[in-house]
C-alpha cells in the first residue's frame, strides 16, 4: 500500500445484471442494474423473452380455437384470461350466458383468484428468504387445484369456458367439497398471518418500501391489488359489475398504511390477504344459492360474429384486463389485443427502483405480483 | 357522462378536428385529427367534467389501407370512459406521443412501435420492447412474413401432421 492512498472511500457506479435465470424474477424477466454500492441509480426492465405473439396467433386460428391459448396469456389465474375472451366474444354477438352459466364462472375464478393469492404471498415469503410460509400457502393452493381438477380436468390452463358459458357443470359432490375447502380456509389463513404477515421480520422487510401515491398509481395505470393498495377504491366486480357479481355481497378491501407509510410493499402484500377472504364470501354466497338450468348457451360451431368492435374488463387476480376485440364478421378476429395488469405493473419499476436498495428490488417485484407471460404474452 | 356527451362535448370545443364519431358498433369511438392529439388529450384530462386522468390502454391495428392507433381512456374520480382513434398513413406512420400526459403510455407505444411499427414523436425511450432489437419488420402488421431464420436459428418446424399424410398419400399410390 501506497502512502498516497485517498483518505475517503472511492466509490464506483456498477452495471449489474439481473435475471432472465434468476429464481425471484417469477418467469424470465430480466434487469440491468445500474448501482452504487447497495443503492440503485436505476433498474431498467428487459421484457420480452417469454413472447409468444399470441395477438398474433388470435388472427390465424377463430374465435373458438384461440379459448386454450388464452389460458397461456397468464397461466397461474387462467380463468380469468378465459373469461375475458368468452366475454369479449359474447359482447360482440351478443350473447347471452345462462344464470347457471355465470355462477360456475364466478365459482371457478374466485377459486383460482384464491390459488393465484396463496401463490403471490407464498412466493413473497420464498423471495425475502423465508422457504416454510411458500410451503405452507402451496400446500392450500394445491387442494384448490385439486379441486379444479376435478372440474375441468386440468391444474394450470383450465380451458374450462366456452364462447357463451362453461364446459362442464359441476360434478355431483363438489358443491360439498368446496364448502368444505372454504371452512378449512379461513382458520389456516389465520394460522398464516400469525406465522408469516404479522410477523416482525416480515413488516420490518416490507413495510416503507417503494411506497406509491395514488395520483402516481392511476398515472401509471395499475390496476387491481396494486392500484388498491394505494386507497384507490376501485374494483370492475364492484363498479363496473360483469358477470353474476351483482347478487353478491362483498367488500373492496383498500390499503390504508398500517404498517409504515400508503401504498407499500406491505399494504400491497396484505391486499392479497384480504382480498382471499372476500372471495371465499363470494364463494359461500355462490355455492349456496346456485340456480337450475343449463351452463352453456347455443352458439354455432361456425361463430361470426358481427363486424364491429369492443373492449371487455374482467377484474383478474392481477387487475383489470381488459381485452379489446375487432371483428371484421369474419370467423377469424381481425385484432386481438390484451391489456394487464402486469404489463403496467412492469412499467413503474424503473420509476420506483431509484434509490432503492438492490434486495428490496426483489421484495417490489414480488409485491406488485408481477407474472412473465402476462407481460410479454 | 356517457361516451357520445364527451364526444359531444369535445365537437364544441375543438370543431372540425374531430373528424367523425361512430355509435352504432358496440363501443362508440370518436375518430379525432392526429395533429390536434396532444392538445384534445391535454383537454380531457384537465377539464374538471371529464377528467380522464387514466389511459387504460392504447394500440394499434392495422387495416390493410391505413393504421389507427386507439386510445381507451378512463376517469377514476367520475368513472366514465371515452374511446378515441386516430387513422395515419400505412408506409411511415407518426404521431406524437402522449407520454407527457399519462405515464403509462411511455410502454404501450413501445409495444405498438415494436408490434405495428406506429413512430412516437418526442417518446423518450422509442425501443423494440417484445421482440429482439434486431428483428425485420412488425409482427401484428397484415403483410408481415416470418423470416425463416433467425441468427441461424430456424424458426419453423416441419409439422408431424403434414408428414403424416404425405405419409397416407404414399400409402394410397401403393
Amino acid at each position: 500500500m501506497s502512502d498516497t492512498a485517498e483518505p475517503t472511500l472511492r466509490t464506483e457506479e456498477m452495471t449489474l445484471n439481473m435475471g432472465p435465470q434468476h429464481p425471484s424474477t417469477h418467469g424470465v424477466l430480466r434487469f440491468v442494474i445500474r448501482a452504487d454500492g447497495e443503492v440503485m441509480r436505476e433498474a431498467v426492465p428487459d421484457v420480452g423473452y417469454l413472447h409468444r405473439s399470441i395477438e398474433k396467433i388470435a388472427e390465424k386460428v377463430g374465435y373458438h380455437g384461440f379459448m386454450p391459448y388464452t389460458d397461456r396469456v397468464d397461466y397461474v389465474c387462467a380463468m380469468f384470461t378465459n373469461q375475458g375472451w368468452g366475454m369479449a366474444c359474447e359482447k360482440l354477438a351478443g350473447i347471452e350466458v345462462p344464470r347457471r352459466g355465470e355462477y360456475c364462472r364466478v365459482i371457478s375464478t374466485e377459486f383460482n383468484r384464491i390459488a393465484s393469492h396463496l401463490l403471490t404471498v407464498g412466493l413473497m415469503g420464498m423471495d425475502i428468504g423465508a422457504m416454510t410460509p411458500f410451503l405452507h400457502a402451496l400446500r392450500e393452493r394445491e387442494m384448490i387445484n385439486d379441486l379444479i381438477e376435478e372440474l375441468c380436468g386440468a391444474r394450470l390452463t383450465f380451458n374450462y369456458m366456452r364462447i357463451g358459458g362453461v364446459a362442464w357443470d359441476l360434478p355431483p359432490g363438489w358443491r360439498e367439497k368446496a364448502l368444505a375447502y372454504l371452512d378449512h380456509l379461513d382458520p389456516i389463513l389465520e394460522e398464516y398471518n400469525a406465522l408469516f404477515s404479522y410477523n416482525k421480520i416480515c413488516i420490518q422487510r416490507l413495510a416503507n418500501v417503494a411506497p406509491i401515491s395514488p395520483e402516481e398509481a392511476i398515472n401509471y395505470n395499475l390496476v387491481g391489488p396494486n392500484l388498491r393498495a394505494c386507497g384507490v377504491k376501485w374494483d370492475v366486480r364492484k363498479d363496473m359489475p360483469y358477470s353474476a357479481y351483482s347478487d353478491f355481497e362483498f367488500d373492496v378491501p383498500i390499503g390504508r398504511g398500517e404498517w409504515g407509510t400508503l401504498g407499500d410493499s406491505m399494504d400491497r402484500y396484505m391486499m392479497r390477504i384480504y382480498e382471499m377472504k372476500e372471495s371465499a364470501k363470494i364463494l359461500r354466497q355462490a355455492l349456496t344459492r346456485m340456480p337450475e338450468g343449463p351452463v352453456l348457451a347455443k352458439v354455432v360451431r361456425n361463430f361470426r360474429p358481427p363486424a364491429g368492435e369492443c373492449q371487455v374488463r374482467v377484474e383478474s387476480a392481477r387487475g383489470d384486463q381488459g381485452w379489446y376485440v375487432v371483428s371484421d364478421g369474419t370467423g377469424y378476429p381481425w385484432r386481438v389485443h390484451v391489456r394487464t395488469g402486469s404489463f403496467a405493473a412492469m412499467g413503474i419499476i424503473q420509476k420506483l427502483s431509484r434509490g432503492l436498495m438492490i434486495a428490496d428490488l426483489v421484495v417490489l417485484i414480488a409485491s406488485l405480483d408481477v407474472i412473465a407471460p402476462e407481460i410479454d404474452r | 357522462m356517457e361516451p357520445l356527451q364527451i364526444y359531444e362535448r369535445l365537437k364544441g370545443r375543438f370543431g372540425e378536428r374531430i373528424l367523425e364519431t361512430v355509435e352504432k358498433k358496440s363501443d362508440p369511438f370518436a375518430v379525432i385529427d392526429p395533429a390536434a392529439l396532444v392538445e384534445i388529450c391535454y383537454y380531457l384530462r384537465e377539464d374538471p367534467e371529464l377528467a380522464m386522468d387514466c389511459l387504460s390502454n392504447e394500440t394499434g391495428v392495422d387495416y390493410k389501407d391505413h393504421v389507427e392507433v386507439v386510445y381507451h381512456l378512463f376517469s377514476y374520480s367520475h368513472r366514465h370512459g371515452a374511446v378515441l382513434k386516430i387513422k395515419l398513413p400505412r408506409e411511415e406512420p407518426r404521431v406524437t406521443t402522449v407520454e407527457s400526459i399519462w405515464k403509462s403510455a411511455n410502454w404501450m407505444e413501445r409495444e405498438i412501435f415494436d408490434l405495428v411499427g406506429v413512430n412516437f414523436e418526442g417518446h423518450s425511450d422509442l425501443r423494440r420492447i417484445l421482440m429482439p432489437e434486431d428483428w425485420p419488420g412488425h409482427p401484428l402488421r397484415k403483410d408481415f412474413v416470418e423470416p425463416q431464420e433467425y441468427h441461424g436459428i430456424s424458426t419453423v418446424r416441419e409439422s408431424p401432421i403434414v408428414r403424416l399424410d404425405q405419409h397416407k398419400d404414399q400409402h394410397k399410390k401403393k
